[in-house]
């Protein structure tokens, strides 16, 4: 079985937010991390590497420095790892991320493919079932449990109150949510090997059955407005009163704004 | 000369530090307290590979240097001494002078388990009357058919019972040496579960209190002949260069420790406020700061150096580490004992409570000058290759 696991190298919250002056993120001023749900999409792909055998690549579409989430996600086990870069792809939203992606897995072959729910810099969660869309396979978004039944793979989709059974044939694309499982650490040989294994660069030219005017910031429908960091909240009022009496004012404060 | 580390150390200590805070900073108060083997912890470890860094793939081992095995006791130590020597003593201790002197078949036999963590090692050398006169030994073997048979009892046995893999340490004759008739020392690996070898006391400890130490007894235990570790004769050495290695990474579980106190004292000082400023505004907790982050710095050179030595040592035997492993362990135990003594005390009364966790480690901080060569052993070492 062969499995792509499309990843995502996003800002950690723990660090600060930095924008590029058209609104998009200035990612290379920014910590890393890997997308938490993709991460789970790797783990989920390794669970089945391990139960039934498979060979497992990581794609990503990013700056040269993504090339780091690939080897994280290949010191967790992952074989093979492809890194998308070129200056034409920058500022790409989901639309032109999507299509890019699908470009370079054109050049694959694949049972499964999966991508993380959404992430957490954009949370659109609209790149996996636009991925599948373009390569015209069919989509299971939102899985808590994947199993594999012969060429058909077996997918818990979660709901807000239940969850739904779905099989669908493969090749398929699922999306996983960071709740599908406790994703392994990378083991020190692990990351001994991925430090020495060959990354896969592709560029525009490697990308298959896309238009140039589907790619990039030009290709991308989305046009930010504007983009700012947490506003921050002022300090508050302090006050110092017995119980019964902040009651009474805190529900005077609450009355004031009519909240009751 | 280069000082950055390269992009497989950086991370690896990504790895050990994530996994330190996640997995085992939550359990250090619980372990010192209850005194307590953290086995889950060990077998977390086992799985992302802990257990066996610095031991070749084909031993299943992870194929790593010592620098990153090094590394990930000094993680491991900024959040709990005690996790840090359970993966230092298995490693350095079991693991190691299997790998450096067993015979093929032993290799093959030990250190796959040992390495993956199925297995957990531990190293019995101490005896009531053997510390630092390692020569003292009573435990002896004597050969009887196809086996050994041995006798006598070790203390202070760091993983003591939740080990699977002893590499002990007996006498097995009298030699001449120097016109004087010497004992003569001999390794031997010897598995839990032997008829003869059970348990003593289990000793009650001022600090690494999870860290399972134990007296070992072997009432006419008898392991088979092939069970010898080296050849007959040279465990006195093969001891000595254990303890080379196994100081590096107690020099690296101590300088854990000393970090660690400066991460939280430097957190500390600048929430702490008194006479209406952060205690880290007035310049003596400055200057305290100061000298314990330069020390610490300094410590994790020399221990970073000789991991290194002994890596060149790896490759080419005829590299020495000792001197480097003795001067690491020397300074980094010292370095731990003065910064995290200098922690509580920048705490004020709260880092003599538990609640604060600087109050463990300077308990745990104290060992790191006593076991695998006290600091005088290091500077008998280290003054004795300077004086020749």
């Amino acid at each position: 079985m062969k499995i792509v696991v499309c990843i995502k190298q996003v800002p950690d919250t723990k660090g600060g937010v930095k924008f590029n002056p058209d609104g998009t993120l200035d990612r290379a001023a920014m910590m890393t991390i890997m997308n938490p749900d993709d991460k789970a999409g790797l783990e989920a792909a390794l669970r089945l590497k391990d139960q039934y055998g498979a060979e497992v690549t990581v794609i990503t579409m990013g700056l040269p420095k993504a090339e780091d989430v690939l080897r994280e996600a290949m010191a967790m086990g992952a074989d093979k790892g492809i890194l998308v870069t070129d200056r034409v792809l920058g500022g790409a939203d989901t639309w032109a991320t999507s299509q890019t992606l699908a470009g370079a897995i054109r050049n694959l072959d694949y049972d499964l493919i999966i991508t993380g729910r959404q992430a957490i810099d954009g949370d659109t969660a609209q790149v996996g079932p636009q991925i599948s869309e373009h390569l015209g396979i069919p989509v299971i978004s939102y899985a808590q449990k994947i199993e594999i039944d012969g060429d058909s793979v077996i997918v818990e989709r979660q709901y807000d109150d239940r969850y739904h059974v779905l099989k669908a044939k493969m090749p398929c694309l699922i999306t996983a949510l960071a709740e599908l499982n406790e994703p392994r650490y990378m083991t020190p040989g692990g990351i001994f090997d991925a430090c020495d294994a060959e990354i896969t660069v592709w560029g525009r030219a490697n990308l298959v059955d896309v238009e140039d005017s589907n790619l990039g910031l030009k290709g991308s429908p989305t046009q930010i407005a504007k983009a700012s960091d947490k506003v921050r909240k002022g300090a508050g009022e302090k006050v110092n009163l017995d119980v019964t009496e902040s009651v009474d004012y805190i529900v005077g404060k609450l009355k004031d704004r009519h909240v009751i | 000369m280069d000082f950055t580390l390269s992009k497989k150390h950086e991370m690896a200590r990504t790895l050990f530090k994530e996994f330190a805070e996640k997995e085992v900073k939550p359990l250090a108060i619980e372990v010192d307290e209850t005194e307590e083997f953290p086995r889950a912890t060990v077998e977390k470890m086992a799985k992302a590979g802990f257990m066996g860094i610095p031991i070749p793939k084909e031993y299943g081992g992870q194929g790593c240097d010592v620098l990153t095995y090094v590394m990930c006791v000094e993680e491991l130590a900024k959040v709990c001494g005690t996790t840090a020597v359970i993966v230092s003593a298995h490693t350095s201790l079991c693991c190691d002078p299997i790998l450096t002197y067993g015979t093929e078949e032993q290799k093959q036999k030990y250190l796959p388990d040992l390495a993956s963590g199925r297995k957990i090692g531990a190293f019995g050398l101490t005896e009531p009357g053997a510390g630092t006169d390692a020569q003292g030994q009573q435990t002896k073997a004597v050969l009887d058919g196809d086996e050994w048979v041995l006798n006598g009892s070790k203390i202070f046995i760091t993983n003591g019972k939740e080990a699977d893999v002893y590499v002990i340490f007996a006498i097995t004759g009298m030699v001449e040496k120097r016109g004087k008739m010497a004992k003569e020392i001999s390794a031997f690996i010897v598995e839990k579960g032997t008829p003869g070898f059970s348990f003593g006391t289990k000793e009650k400890k001022m600090g690494i209190r999870g860290s399972s130490t134990y007296e070992l007894i072997f009432t006419d235990c008898r392991i088979p002949k092939e069970n010898m570790l080296g050849q007959q004769g040279k465990g006195f050495g093969i001891a000595m260069h254990t303890l080379d290695g196994g100081r590096i990474g107690i020099a690296a579980q101590a300088l854990g420790i000393g970090e660690g106190a400066l991460e939280r004292t430097i957190a500390y000082v600048k929430e702490r406020k008194q006479f209406g400023r952060a205690i880290g505004a007035f310049q003596n907790t400055q200057f305290q700061i100061a000298d314990m982050a330069t020390k610490a710095q300094a410590a994790q050179f020399l221990v970073y150096k000789a991991a290194l030595t002994k890596d060149q040592y790896t490759k080419d035997h005829k590299t020495s580490y000792n001197v480097e492993a003795a001067m690491a362990k020397l300074y980094a135990a010292e370095m731990a004992m003065e910064v995290t003594t200098k922690a509580v005390q920048l705490h004020g009364g709260y880092g003599y409570t538990r609640e604060y966790e600087v109050e463990r480690m300077m308990r745990d901080a104290k060992i790191t000058e006593i076991y695998e060569g006290t600091s005088e052993v290091q500077r008998m070492v280290i003054s004795g290759s300077l004086l020749k």
